[in-house]
């Protein structure tokens, strides 16, 4: 019996009490020493994994760099004939990857605060840094001068709204993280987004008709917003005509930059445009060949 | 014993080819060829028709009608993969509207069911006195035939490629197409609520829309939720503004407190063809002395329309939405051919109207 119990304590020792580091930063290997003699069961509860090993007491124990790639809280328990515990928390390391929502994909001109551009920093294991990190936004517009713009993460977040431009095409804006000051990232890491900026509403919708006859040749002047951005083709331009046969409509799309329709006419006729909820001009025809007022 | 025997089978025999001849439409054809009355001529007729006995129905017309065999059949049965080539003839009401000896004209209602609910076909017929029997004078229909051209078609289309799934989260995406209400009018009609409005697509590509509507109590809790179903133009392009509507059939009015409206728009892919005019349109009343907004439809692009429906939205002097009502054309439309068309209107809002706007969807069969 005696022997037993001797054969038992030199194979699972007298564990003291473990030490965790103040900081662990992730994907950093660390040691902490063991006191006590014999072996005991090691054990790593972590945010995504959990680990067990046989561990020689009186040794430095070797927690690997992959054991503590999540940030967030980790407990690591040593047992033998009895346990003890430990927790500690593992912090992201520093920025490596951004995750950036420019928002929206379209926007018309003109438009003030219309733009969100939104970064999400992460390290290397992409976990959110938490400390406070700097942020590069290059905005490259079409036409015209691009500038920049620096923000620092807050709880690992930062975005900037922006106004649309008055002039129509893309717009490239880059989030970049540049190792400068406040930011620890080994290389630069940029993420690019384009956004689309669109003509507006319609602005000084025109039609000119052309009288052949009973038949009566619609066509707008190019379809422009107030910017003098072309509206884009396939924008649907809606003709009304209202004679003595009654009323007609035509949604027709603008090909080329303009819309065109043809009517038929009955005696004089009043012929109305409109572009969504913006209408154009008014012709009336006074039931002459060619003739309009 | 023997006796009872032979006259069970023969009275057995006799019961069972009368079913046979029943079976077989002996009755109908008994009729049609036995018409006493101009009614029961077109009666006759239609019960043809509606067994899609087209040679018999044919048959039986007056030889005075000029029609032929295949435009007949075009005109009851529908062509092109049109809507009433998907259709059956439901019912048939005839009411006589002028009667001598030897010349009728009768009111003719066909309903014809679908997969969009009943559609109502009203046309004046004559019919002639041939011997002992009525026969229907069948018109040749005026289908306008498409003279053998090339069209050149070159509207725009939209085509839309999506994000990959496997990209990493915030990966470059393109936004749903922002759609807007414009105007909304909850109204009450006889046993429920209607909600009403208009919606615009404020962008430059096309979306596939939904308009739905919540409607909320004095505590905030919901009454119930409807969306506009058919009657909305589900694809809009950009700039293109549709009227809708929502029913609530046994809601009342007071009982409503607000409305939530939730349009959602995706981007789908498109095309600006075909475009169809609406001409030609006045508010006047129909064979059945019912207010209609009639017109026609121009197909103007170079593809057959095979169905189209027609949205029209009712203002009152103020320039808000009063009412939307809609009407299927059971006719395909065929390139630059006029199809007649003729949408219902209450006759409180008859009374009320001050302008309209009607809107055209369309189904293709080949298109994609």
């Amino acid at each position: 019996m005696s022997l037993l119990a001797v054969c038992a304590f030199s194979t699972w020792g007298f564990a003291g009490e473990i030490h965790a580091p103040a900081n662990v930063q992730a994907g950093h290997a660390f040691s902490i020493p063991l006191e006590g003699s014999g072996q005991a069961t090691f054990y790593l509860i972590g945010p995504d994994h959990v680990v067990k090993r046989s561990v020689n007491l009186g040794s430095d124990l070797q927690i690997e760099a992959r054991d503590v790639r999540a940030a967030g809280h980790y407990q690591m328990i040593l047992c033998d004939a009895s346990c003890t515990s430990t927790n500690f928390e593992v912090k992201a390391a520093s920025g490596a990857h951004l995750s950036f929502f420019l928002h929206p994909s379209r926007v018309p001109v003109s438009t003030p605060n219309s733009i969100d551009a939104t970064a999400f920093v992460f390290d290397r294991f992409f976990n959110l840094v938490l400390t406070p990190t700097v942020v590069d936004f290059q905005i490259t517009p079409a036409t015209g001068t691009g500038f920049s713009r620096q923000n620092s993460t807050r709880d690992g977040v930062t975005w900037l709204r922006l106004d649309s431009t008055p002039h129509e095409g893309r717009v490239q804006v880059t989030a970049g993280l540049n190792g400068g000051a406040g930011n620890n990232a080994a290389g630069n890491v940029e993420e690019a987004r384009v956004i689309q900026q669109v003509a507006a509403e319609a602005c000084a919708l025109r039609m000119k008709v052309e009288q052949s006859g009973n038949t009566v040749t619609l066509e707008t002047d190019p379809v422009r917003d107030c910017s003098g951005n072309a509206l884009p083709d396939g924008t649907i331009v809606s003709f009304t005509k209202v004679d003595q046969a009654g009323r007609s409509t035509v949604d027709t799309p603008i090909k080329k930059g303009v819309a065109r329709t043809q009517f038929s006419v009955t005696g004089s006729a009043r012929i109305s445009i409109a572009c969504g909820v913006v209408l154009g001009n008014e012709v009336a025809l006074n039931g002459r060949s060619g003739g309009k007022s | 014993m023997k006796w009872a025997l032979v006259t069970f089978i023969t009275a057995a025999t006799v019961v069972l080819v009368a079913l046979a001849w029943l079976q077989s439409g002996g009755l109908q054809q008994h009729a049609m060829f036995s018409a006493a009355t101009p009614e029961a001529a077109v009666r006759a007729l239609m019960t043809q028709v509606q067994s899609h006995n087209f040679d018999q129905a044919y048959a039986a017309l007056d030889p005075s009608s000029n029609t032929d065999l295949s435009s007949f059949v075009q005109d009851v049965a529908g062509s092109n993969s049109s809507l009433r080539t998907y259709s059956s003839l439901q019912s048939v009401d005839v009411s006589p509207l002028h009667a001598d000896n030897d010349h009728a004209v009768v009111r003719l209602r066909m309903t014809w069911s679908s997969a969009v609910g009943s559609l109502d076909d009203v046309r004046d017929v004559n019919v002639k006195r041939d011997g002992s029997v009525w026969r229907v004078v069948w018109p040749k229909p005026a289908f306008q035939a498409v003279p053998p051209q090339v069209v050149s078609v070159n509207y725009l289309r939209w085509e839309v490629i999506g994000r990959n799934t496997s990209q990493a989260w915030g990966a470059q995406d393109v936004d749903s197409p922002k759609v807007r209400i414009t105007s909304m009018n909850a109204i009450s009609r006889p046993g429920r609520v209607v909600i009403l409005g208009e919606v615009e697509n404020e962008d430059t590509i096309p979306a596939y829309l939904n308009v739905n509507a919540t409607l909320l109590k004095a505590d905030g809790s919901p009454i119930d939720e409807e969306g506009s179903f058919d009657l909305i133009s589900h694809v809009l392009l950009p700039k293109q503004v549709s009227p809708y509507r929502i029913d609530f059939p046994g809601v009342r009015l007071d009982s409503v407190k607000s409305v939530r409206m939730d349009a959602r728009a995706l981007l789908v892919p498109a095309s600006a063809d075909p475009v169809i005019a609406a001409t030609n349109q006045a508010v006047s009343k129909d064979g059945l002395n019912r207010n209609v907004l009639k017109g026609e439809l121009v197909n103007q692009s170079g593809r057959p329309v095979n169905i189209a429906q027609v949205l029209a939205a009712y203002y009152d002097d103020q320039g808000k939405v009063i009412w939307v009502s809609d009407g299927y054309v059971d006719q395909a439309l065929m390139p630059q051919v006029p199809v007649p068309f003729a949408v219902d209107i209450p006759d409180d809002i008859a009374a009320r109207l001050k302008n309209y706007r009607v809107l055209v969807n369309h189904y293709s069969r080949s298109s994609s």
